[in-house]
């Protein structure tokens, strides 16, 4: 079965509508990407899989026995509250001190074991954000947003890093990010949402999309066409669509609410 | 051995300082430092209501301390600003114990023992009843503590690792309570807020660790109950007082060290 199936979720912010009647299903080892303006929402849509909010309709259902390594979009860590970075890491369940110094090997910050998690600048912390994620080898990694923050070289070892423990473990990854010539080349499939999904498939087909055109203009256009020429281009428009085009260039472009 | 009053007054404090220890590091982790002051408050009306009804001090404490603490978490959630929602009820339920004091007539009470306790006067009986409060706390928090620890550092993870931050935040009212209603009679509601505070702030310049802040705040917290009583001996002054004196003063000493060491 599907690690995560979602159905016609939708989600509320007292009487706000924030999501309507969204449906996602995450396969073992695929790589999905959620593209969306800000406001979209991307990050509740994370949150309603994770069970942090309720949904106000339709379902979200995760598989059996799925582990789940989350990488919050921001996360403060209080000043009253020391903790070292192997010790974040050891929570909930604990790890072996040989699995905290390959995770941080690996994210490329292996000096930082007995660092305050509180003193690390913004980059190392969402390395160790990474590394924590990963060290309990989930099925599923939900990443919100993950190389903010980074530099060139450790944005591009992340996706590196990404696609490594996919094909080591077999991972699926559900990942937000605005960086859009990275989403294309890198996913499996994307999804545009704002509010509700305007259009999914592969990035190809998105990439193609009007409505997602709606959304982002053709200033990224570039990267797109570089994209699409570099790949096939046989791609039926209406693939992974379920509802009619016009309608849902009106929706994208009207915004979220 | 347990026939010495001081050594009565000591065990008894130790006691409270070992619950205090751990719930007051969740206490000023998660900035609820009104909290206890209120769940505090608000066992003054279950005093009140236990002399009314006369039933024991502990039972009518606690029920009241977990009523108001449910009342917060529940209200919490609903848009209320936290600490106009724990200044609400902590004063009206101090005014309202207070008021059904008044109704009690026959039994002549002195508020000021349950105001700033009277660990002078502590009998066998309510040492077992602090010792197996803060067993009962001590266990419980050790026991949910990954748990508490990640729902304190974000609810988001918490979730996404399948722990129920909103379970959590019952456990530590709960454990609240608990220490609320054994310590009333030791160190008094006014002085409650302090001890699960103090030790804790002072604790946390030492520690490298939540675990390190927790055992600090316990030694910081029982060096204080030892060394104030000590002092309220020597110099005749009151118990209760005399033990947060030492407690800040710490804290006063750990802060320093810090800027020393930075
Ligand atoms: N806790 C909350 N309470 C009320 N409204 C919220 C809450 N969280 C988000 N919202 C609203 O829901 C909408 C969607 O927010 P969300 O965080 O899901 O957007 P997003 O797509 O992740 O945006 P971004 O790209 O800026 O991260 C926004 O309009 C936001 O104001
Ligand atoms: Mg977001």
């Amino acid at each position: 079965m599907s690690l995560v199936d979602v159905e016609g979720l939708s989600v509320r912010y007292g009487a706000r509508t924030v999501l309507s009647n969204v449906s996602l299903r995450i396969e073992r080892g695929e790589i999905v990407t959620i593209v969306g303006p800000n406001g979209s929402g991307k990050t509740s849509m994370l949150r309603a899989i994770i069970g942090a909010v309720k949904p106000y309709r339709g379902r979200v259902t995760q598989g059996r026995d799925v582990t789940i390594g989350y990488v919050p979009q921001k996360l403060h860590i209080d000043e009253t509250l020391p903790i070292t970075v192997s010790r974040f890491l050891k929570l909930p369940s604990g790890a072996t001190a040989l699995d905290i110094e390959h995770a941080l090997a690996q994210a490329g910050v292996p000096d930082l074991v007995n660092a305050q998690l509180s003193q690390l600048s913004g980059g190392q912390f969402q390395r160790v954000l990474l590394a924590r994620a990963l060290i309990k080898k989930p099925d599923l990694l939900l990443l919100d947003e993950a190389t903010q923050g980074l530099d060139q070289r450790g944005s591009a070892s992340f996706y590196q890093q990404i696609e490594s423990v996919r094909q080591e473990t077999g991972c699926a990854v559900l990942m937000i990010s605005h960086e859009l010539h990275v989403v294309m080349s890198a996913s499996d499939r994307v999804i545009c949402l704002n509010g509700h999904v305007c259009c999914e498939g592969t990035p190809a087909v998105v990439a193609s999309a009007p409505e997602y055109r709606a959304l982002f203009g053709t200033g990224t256009g570039g990267a797109l066409a570089l994209y699409r020429h570099e790949h096939d281009h046989g791609h039926d428009h209406t693939h992974g669509h379920t509802h009619d085009h016009g309608d849902h260039t009106h929706d994208c472009s009207e915004g979220s609410d | 051995m347990l026939d010495d009053f001081m050594v009565r007054a000591a065990l008894a404090g130790a006691g409270v300082a070992i619950a205090a220890a751990p719930l007051g590091c969740f206490v000023v982790w998660r900035r609820m430092a009104y909290f206890g002051d209120a769940t505090a408050h608000a066992a003054i009306l279950g005093v009140a209501m236990s002399l009314a009804f006369s039933m024991s001090i502990f039972i009518g404490s606690m029920t009241v301390a977990l009523m108001m603490a449910l009342t917060v978490s529940v209200l919490s959630g609903r848009g209320y600003a936290m600490d106009t929602l724990l200044g609400v009820l902590a004063h009206s339920a101090l005014a309202f114990g207070l008021v059904a004091v008044s109704f009690i007539t026959g039994v002549r009470i002195d508020l000021m023992a349950y105001l700033f306790g009277d660990i002078l006067a502590v009998t066998q009986g309510d040492l077992a009843v602090i010792w197996a409060g803060a067993a009962i706390v001590v266990a419980l928090i050790g026991w949910r503590w990954s748990a508490l620890l990640t729902a304190t550092l974000n609810e988001d993870l918490a979730y996404a690792s399948g722990i129920d931050p909103k379970r959590e935040q019952l456990v530590l009212t709960f454990a609240l309570a608990i220490t609320v209603a054994v310590a009333i009679k030791v160190v008094g509601v006014l002085l409650i807020a302090a001890m699960l505070i103090i030790p804790a702030a002072a604790g946390r310049p030492l520690s490298r660790t939540p675990e390190g802040m927790a055992v600090a705040a316990g030694t910081i917290g029982i060096f204080s109950v030892i060394a104030g009583l000590r002092a309220a001996y020597e110099f005749d002054t009151p118990a209760g007082p005399s033990i947060v004196c030492v407690a800040a003063l710490t804290f006063l000493l750990t802060s320093v060290f810090r800027n020393v060491r930075a």
